[in-house]
């Protein structure tokens, strides 16, 4: 058998994602075939020659694809599956992938793997459950393995090779769906991204405020050049929009540094943010719970350690 | 709209979100004995969703129907379900047995067939496997649209326009019905249900079924060898100033 890994591109740049998923796909040890969808999907497809290490390219630039909609990708991969030897198919777990993956699943009656974090074997793999509090290491029965990765557990592959990997074309059976893509609003903000931030500053109920957590968090997050989280109890008290909540039932997110300030550290909210590389943490309570994750903790009032903080970074 | 909605909301119980989750001795699973169980927070944001799409669109929603598989403490959940505004229900028994995603879908398949739904609305995900599965996958066993990770719905005209949760941002779609929408966690927030209304859902149809009431082979496909601790941090060290702490993040090369 071979493997069948799905790759994303936006314009002709493979997302790091898909290369976090590259490697886990190569992990399996059997030969590696990516797949692209889309117009633009020749151009994306010839990055790939800078990956190690696979075996060819399949590309459609169909236009349906466009705008990654599952109906229509859902039904191309597993035609490609149902009708090749593949034994494995790997996704990144992203937006795309989540969406993708199940209805994959579904057409072919296959239960995916999903959201994976380490190969141990080609058909056994360890997976996070209840937001990570627990890890289960599963073995599928399934004639044929789908996978979605999460890409903090896999380091993205190299783009240093020069390979010129065969690439063909293939055209899928796409039946029409009554469903339309209609606009997005991608997020222009200045700051890093949340789950991709290399630095997070997160702020929970200590701030107090709307103002405060506006005058504190977001300054020393600049200098950081850090993406900005806050706790469930921060968005319900109204001080962030909701799309910046890192916890359980939020984001989940996993910086090299993370720095959470006024935070008690529910259980809900370490969910989100435990895997991260290094934790500060900055609260007045010592006995506070997030002291237990922390690998640096300050004791002391956020009102007048978050300012010298800013301060001194930006040194 | 000229078609009347059946609208199907699929909920599940969950181990409540506050809770931390232990591991049982064997390391085969969850502890689940003595353990406070709610509604998966996801699946109380559809329920609420289709309530408020109802007290919107009065005479466009013929009912709203709510189906959970579980053992039989499953039914409290209905129960506030039909306290909140749901107007039906069937309870699928499953005793202890844990069915996955794929087999979920399968017997959802069955319950949105004989209810005639056709708009269902479930979580994006349940806190406890986290999969995120179950609605992609029925959407793809009924080959129907699906609006996954939904921010906001709104019913224009004979469409319904999905804004949806995606990496760096959002996106709409839209779509006619028959259609999947799953839920975020920004789509609302969920009413308590109130006591009066707890009493008055006693009287709102339960129906009571068990797994083997319907045609679908339930074995389980992922075989579970291990349930295990994430590895532990490391304890660390407490700073006594900003100094100090600007100095070790440098060591650490964090800054």
């Amino acid at each position: 058998g071979s493997t069948l890994a799905f790759v994303e591109a936006n314009g002709s740049e493979i997302s790091s994602a898909s290369l976090s998923a590259l490697n886990a796909a190569k992990q399996l040890g059997n030969p590696v075939v990516a797949v692209l969808l889309g117009s633009g999907s020749k151009s994306a497809a010839s990055q790939l020659n800078k990956v190690e290490g696979l075996s060819k390219i399949l590309v459609s630039e169909d236009s349906q694809f466009d705008h990654q909609l599952p109906e229509y990708i859902a039904p191309a991969i597993s035609q490609l599956i149902s009708n090749n030897d593949y034994s494995h198919f790997v996704t990144s777990a992203t937006a795309v992938g989540k969406n993708v993956l199940p209805r994959v699943g579904a057409l072919l009656d296959v239960q995916p793997v999903n959201d994976i974090i380490k190969v141990e074997d080609p058909t056994t793999f360890k997976r996070p459950i209840y937001a990570g509090n627990a890890i289960v290491t599963v073995k599928s029965n399934d004639a044929k393995i789908l996978l979605s990765t999460r890409s903090t557990a896999f380091e993205a592959v190299p783009l240093t090779a020069s390979e010129s990997y065969p690439v063909e074309e293939f055209t899928p059976t796409l039946e029409k769906l009554p469903v339309e893509w209609v606009s997005e609003n991608l997020v222009k903000s200045e700051r890093p991204e949340l789950t991709s931030a290399k630095i997070v500053v997160s702020g929970g109920r200590g701030l107090k405020s709307k103002e405060n957590f506006d005058k504190y968090i977001f300054p020393l997050a600049d200098a950081l050049h850090a993406g900005v989280g806050a706790t469930r109890a921060a968005v319900d008290a109204g001080y962030v929009d909701n799309s910046l909540q890192v916890g359980q039932t939020g984001k989940v997110v996993a910086p090299d540094l993370y720095i959470a300030v006024g935070i008690s550290g529910a259980i809900q909210h370490l969910a989100g943010m435990k895997d991260s590389k290094t934790i500060v943490a900055i609260n007045k309570d010592e006995e506070a719970p997030i002291f237990n994750v922390a690998d640096l903790g300050l004791v002391g009032d956020l009102f007048e350690v978050v300012p010298e903080l800013t301060e001194k970074v930006k040194a | 709209m000229s078609t009347k909605l059946n609208i199907l909301v699929p909920v599940k119980r969950v181990i409540d979100f506050a809770l931390k989750p232990r591991i049982n001795k064997a390391g085969t699973g969850i502890e689940k004995t003595g353990v406070k169980f709610s509604i998966n927070p996801f699946c109380d944001i559809a329920v609420e969703e289709a309530v408020r799409i109802k007290e919107a669109h009065k005479s466009l929603v013929n009912k709203i129907h709510v189906v959970s598989i579980g053992p039989t403490k499953a039914q409290d959940v209905l129960r506030q379900s039909l306290a909140k505004g749901a107007d039906s229900s069937t309870h699928i028994d499953s005793g202890e047995q844990e069915v996955e995603p794929l087999n979920v879908a399968k017997i959802l398949k069955q319950v949105a067939e004989k209810n005639e739904s056709n708009l269902i609305i479930l979580g994006k995900q349940s806190i406890d496997d986290d999969s995120n599965n179950t609605g992609q996958m029925l959407a793809g066993l009924l080959n129907w649209p699906q609006a996954t990770n939904a921010a906001k719905v709104e019913i224009k005209d004979d469409e319904v326009y999905v804004t949806r949760e995606i990496d760096g941002g959002e996106e709409t779609v839209k779509s006619k019905l028959p259609l999947i929408i799953t839920t975020d966690l920004r789509l609302n927030e969920p009413r308590f249900a109130s006591l009066p209304n707890m009493m008055k859902a006693k009287k709102k149809p339960l129906e009571k079924l068990k797994l083997k009431d319907f045609d679908v082979d339930l074995s389980a496909r992922l075989e579970v060898l291990k349930v295990e601790e994430p590895a532990a941090r490391e304890a660390g060290i407490k700073v006594g100033s900003v100094d100090e702490l600007v100095a070790k993040l440098k060591d650490l090369k964090a800054i």
